[in-house]
C-alpha cells in the first residue's frame, strides 16, 4: 500500500513536469503545424536562465523571468528564421528545428561550460511538506505540482475563455477565415510559438534545480516528450496530459516491479526458454523503453493517438 | 586592432614552435568524460593530475629534466568513442594514456592498446589506469600493457564484507548499481561474499538502473524502502550516485549506504546533514586521515580550483609512481616504464603502494569511513564545506587488501 501510494505520487509530479514540457510543443504543432525538435532546448535554457538569474537576484524573480526570456527568444527565432525556413515547406522547418536544437546546445556549452552548474533549490523550499506511511515528501515536489496544476488551469482559462483564445482556437482550423477577418495570423503563430516555448522554459526553471542543469538535460528529455505528444495524439492538450500522467505512472511502477519478463509472459501462458538474455531481464531493467514501446504500440493501433483529432 | 592579431597570432606561432621542439615533454592523454552526464567528474579529474603533475613531479626537478604533462581528450564516457580518442592521441604523439571512468571504456581501451601494440612492437602505447575497478582487467583481461593504481572491486568487496561481517544490525541489504561492467561486479562480489560470510544477511533487491540517465531516483527508493532494506550496497559515481543519496534524502529513507564513491564530486553536498551517520566509503583516502604532505596539498587544490574539492589521494600515487619508474629506468619508453613500475614500491603519505608484478595491481591502505560532524578533532576537515567530513572506522592495511589473482600475463 505505502509503495503504492508513494510510487503513485512520485509518478504524478514526473507526469505534471512532463505535462509542462509536452503541452508547448503539441500547442505548436496543433497550431502551426511545427514539430519542434529543438523544443526540449528551451526547456534547458529555461533551466540556464533561472540559475543565472538566481545568481543574481534569487530564484523567486527568475521563476517569473526565466520562462520570459525564453518565450522572448522563441517568439524572434519564429520571427526571423521559421517563417523564413516556413516558406520552403515543412521539410525545411523540421531540419531547420533540428538544427536549432543543436546550436542551443554548442551555446550552452559555450556560455556555461561542460559541467552542469550549481543551480539549487531555494532554502524556503527545502524540507518536508508532509510524512506519509514514513515517507517524506518533499516540498519542492509540491511545488513542482502547484506549478504545474496552475499552469494547465491558466492555460485552459487563456484558450476557452479570453477572446486571444478564441481567435487562436479559430486560427487552429482555419487560418484563412481567421486572416480574413483582419486578424493578425503571421503575428498569432508568433505568440503561440513564444509561449509555447516560455512553457517549456517554466518546465526547465523548475526542473533544473529538482535535478541537475547540464548541457545534456535537453538531449534527456527530448525523445521522451515526443512520445508523450504521440500518445497523447498530436495537438491535443487533453491527450497530453492523459498521456503525461500515464507515462510518469508507468516509469515509476516499473521501476518498482521486480518480476522478469519471464514472468510476463508465463502471465499469457507463453514459456520462454530459460537462460536467455531476455527472459532474464526485469521489468525494472526495461522501465527506460516502456514509453518507447507504448509510442510504437500506439503508433500501430491508433495512429491518431489517445485524443488526437487528426490522423496524421 | 588588426596589428594586434598578428602580434598575437606571431606570438601563438611562436609558443607552439618552442613547445613543440626545446622543451621535450612526457605527454600523457587523459582519456576521459570532459562532456556529457559525467562531465564534471571527468573535468575534476583532469585537474587533479595536471595539479599532482606540477606539484609533486615538476616543481621537484621534472623527469630527467622533463616536464610532465597531461592532455585532456573527450571520450564522452563511450567505449567507442575511447579508441577514437586513443587513435588521435597516437597520432599526436602521445605514447602514454590514462583512463579511469567507465570500466566500459577501460575494456574497449585495454583492447584497443594490445592490439596497437602487437602490430606496432617500436611504437608501443602504456595505459595507466587510475579509477576503473573490474576485477577482470586484472584477471582474465590483464594485459602487460595495463597498470590500475585504485583497488578492484574484488579487494572492495572483502573489505566492505569483512567489516559487514562483524556488524550484526545488517539483515537486509538492497544492491543498487549502473546497468554495466562495474555495477554487474559490485552485485555479483557482494551476494558471493556476503553469502558466505554471513548466511544470515537476506538480499531483499537488486536493481540495475541505465548509467548517467536517471534524473530522478525516488521511484527506486520507494521501492527500497518497500523492500524493508536497512543497507544499500552501491558502487554508483558521479552524478547518479548524488541524484541516489539526494532522493533518499528527500524520502526520508533511513537505511545506511555503503558506497565507493561518496567521498567528492557533489555527494557530500547533496547528503548535507541527512547523510549523519548513515553513509560510509570505502577509499584509498579521506581528508582525515592523518599525513604529512597531502593536508597541504589538498588545502592548496582546493583554494586554487574553488568548486572542486581534492578527492583522488591515487591520482597523486599514480603520478608519483609513474615519475618514480621512468626516473628509474632512465627512459620513457612505454615497455622500459612498465619494466620499471612492475614491482615498485612506493612510500605515500599513508603506506606503502606496492604494484604486484603478476596482474599490475597495486595495493595499498584502505579505509572505511562514516559521515560525520565535523568536531575538530578526529574529524578535523569537512567535506564540500558541508560542516561534516569522513572518520574512520577501519583500516585495512595493504597486506590484508590483497586478493589472488588469475592472470596469465603475455609479456612481449
Amino acid at each position: 500500500m505505502e509503495f503504492v501510494v508513494i510510487s503513485l505520487l512520485n509518478g504524478i509530479t514526473y507526469g505534471l513536469l512532463l505535462f509542462m514540457l509536452s503541452s508547448g510543443l503539441t500547442l505548436i504543432f496543433s497550431m502551426m503545424g511545427i514539430l519542434n525538435f529543438a523544443h526540449a532546448s528551451f526547456y534547458m535554457l529555461g533551466a540556464y536562465f533561472a540559475y543565472q538569474i538566481s545568481t543574481l537576484i534569487g530564484f523567486w524573480p527568475g521563476l517569473l523571468v526565466a520562462p520570459l526570456m525564453v518565450g522572448v527568444v522563441g517568439a524572434l527565432i519564429e520571427r526571423y528564421g521559421l517563417r523564413r525556413a516556413h516558406r520552403f515547406g515543412h521539410v525545411a522547418e523540421l531540419l531547420f528545428t533540428f538544427g536549432l536544437a543543436f546550436l542551443v546546445e554548442e551555446v550552452v556549452h559555450l556560455i556555461w561550460g561542460n559541467v552542469a552548474v550549481d543551480y539549487r533549490i531555494p532554502v524556503e523550499l527545502d524540507g518536508t511538506l508532509f510524512t506519509l506511511f514514513d515517507t517524506d515528501f518533499p516540498i519542492y515536489k509540491g511545488f513542482m505540482m502547484l506549478i504545474s496544476v496552475g499552469m494547465l488551469v491558466a492555460l485552459y482559462a487563456l484558450l476557452t475563455r479570453t477572446r486571444i483564445g478564441l481567435i487562436i482556437q479559430a486560427a487552429l482550423t482555419k487560418p484563412d477565415m481567421v486572416e480574413a477577418l483582419g486578424h493578425n495570423v503571421p503575428r498569432i503563430f508568433m505568440l503561440v510559438f513564444g509561449g509555447g516555448t516560455a512553457l517549456a522554459g517554466l518546465a526547465g526553471v523548475i526542473g533544473g534545480n529538482a535535478f541537475v542543469t547540464e548541457p545534456g538535460m535537453a538531449a534527456a528529455v527530448g525523445s521522451i516528450v515526443f512520445v508523450v505528444v504521440v500518445v497523447g495524439g498530436l495537438g491535443s492538450l487533453g491527450g497530453a496530459f492523459v498521456a503525461s500522467l500515464l507515462i510518469g505512472c508507468i516509469q515509476t511502477f516499473s521501476v518498482g516491479l521486480t518480476i522478469s519478463v519471464t514472468d510476463v509472459f508465463a502471465l499469457i501462458g507463453i514459456v520462454l526458454p530459460e537462460g536467455s538474455q531476455v527472459a532474464r531481464l526485469t521489468i525494472t531493467q526495461l522501465a527506460p523503453v516502456l514509453p518507447y514501446m507504448l509510442m510504437v504500440a500506439i503508433l500501430i493501433f491508433r495512429p491518431r493517438g489517445l485524443m488526437g483529432a487528426r490522423e496524421s | 586592432m588588426k596589428n594586434k592579431l598578428i602580434q598575437r597570432l606571431a606570438l601563438a606561432a611562436g609558443t607552439l614552435l618552442i613547445g613543440g621542439s626545446a622543451f621535450a615533454q612526457v605527454k600523457i592523454a587523459y582519456i576521459d568524460p570532459l562532456s556529457g552526464p559525467f562531465a564534471n567528474v571527468g573535468d575534476a579529474g583532469l585537474k587533479g593530475f595536471k595539479e599532482a603533475a606540477e606539484i609533486l613531479v615538476n616543481q621537484k626537478g621534472g623527469i630527467m629534466g622533463q616536464k610532465l604533462e597531461f592532455t585532456g581528450f573527450d571520450n564522452k564516457g563511450s567505449p567507442q568513442e575511447t579508441q577514437l580518442q586513443l587513435k588521435a592521441a597516437i597520432d599526436q604523439g602521445f605514447r602514454f594514456v590514462t583512463l579511469g571512468n567507465g570500466s566500459g571504456a577501460a575494456h574497449s581501451l585495454i583492447d584497443a592498446v594490445n592490439k596497437w601494440n602487437a602490430r606496432n612492437p617500436d611504437k608501443t602505447v602504456l595505459f595507466f589506469n587510475y579509477a576503473a575497478v573490474d576485477p577482470t582487467l586484472t584477471n582474465e583481461k590483464c594485459s602487460f600493457w595495463h597498470f590500475r593504481f585504485d583497488a578492484n572491486t574484488e579487494m572492495k568487496m572483502e573489505a566492505i564484507s569483512n567489516f559487514m561481517e562483524k556488524d550484526k544490525k545488517i539483515k537486509k541489504v538492497f544492491i543498487i548499481g549502473q546497468d554495466y561492467a562495474h555495477g554487474h561486479q559490485v552485485a555479483k562480489y557482494t551476494k558471493e561474499m556476503l553469502a558466505k560470510k554471513r548466511k544470515d544477511i537476506k538480499i531483499v533487491g537488486e536493481d540495475l538502473h541505465p548509467i548517467g540517465r536517471v534524473k530522478d531516483f525516488a521511484p527506486y527508493i520507494a521501492k527500497i524502502k518497500a523492500s524493508g532494506a536497512d543497507t544499500v550496497m552501491t558502487g554508483n559515481w558521479g552524478n547518479d550516485l548524488s541524484l541516489l543519496v539526494k532522493a533518499a534524502k528527500d524520502a526520508g529513507l533511513k537505511a545506511r549506504f555503503f558506497t565507493y564513491y561518496a567521498g567528492g564530486l557533489g555527494t557530500p553536498t547533496a547528503l548535507g546533514a541527512s547523510g549523519e551517520g548513515k553513509v560510509l566509503q570505502l577509499t584509498e583516502w579521506h581528508s582525515n586521515v592523518p599525513t604529512k604532505t597531502t593536508e597541504k596539498f589538498e588545502a592548496d587544490f582546493n583554494k586554487k580550483y574553488p568548486g572542486i574539492y581534492f578527492y583522488y589521494l591515487r591520482v597523486n600515487n599514480m603520478v608519483q609512481m609513474v615519475a618514480q619508474a621512468m626516473n628509474t629506468a632512465k627512459s620513457t619508453d612505454p615497455k622500459a616504464v612498465a619494466l620499471a613500475l612492475e614491482d615498485l614500491r612506493f612510500q605515500n603519505d599513508t603506506g606503502e603502494v606496492w604494484m604486484r608484478k603478476s596482474d599490475h595491481q597495486a595495493m595499498q591502505p584502505l579505509y572505511i569511513s562514516i559521515f560525520t560532524k565535523k568536531d575538530g578533532k578526529t574529524v578535523k576537515h569537512d567535506s564540500e564545506g558541508t560542516g561534516f567530513g569522513w572518520k574512520t572506522l577501519a583500516t585495512i592495511s595493504q597486506r590484508d587488501s590483497q586478493m589472488p589473482t588469475s592472470c596469465i600475463m603475455e609479456r612481449p
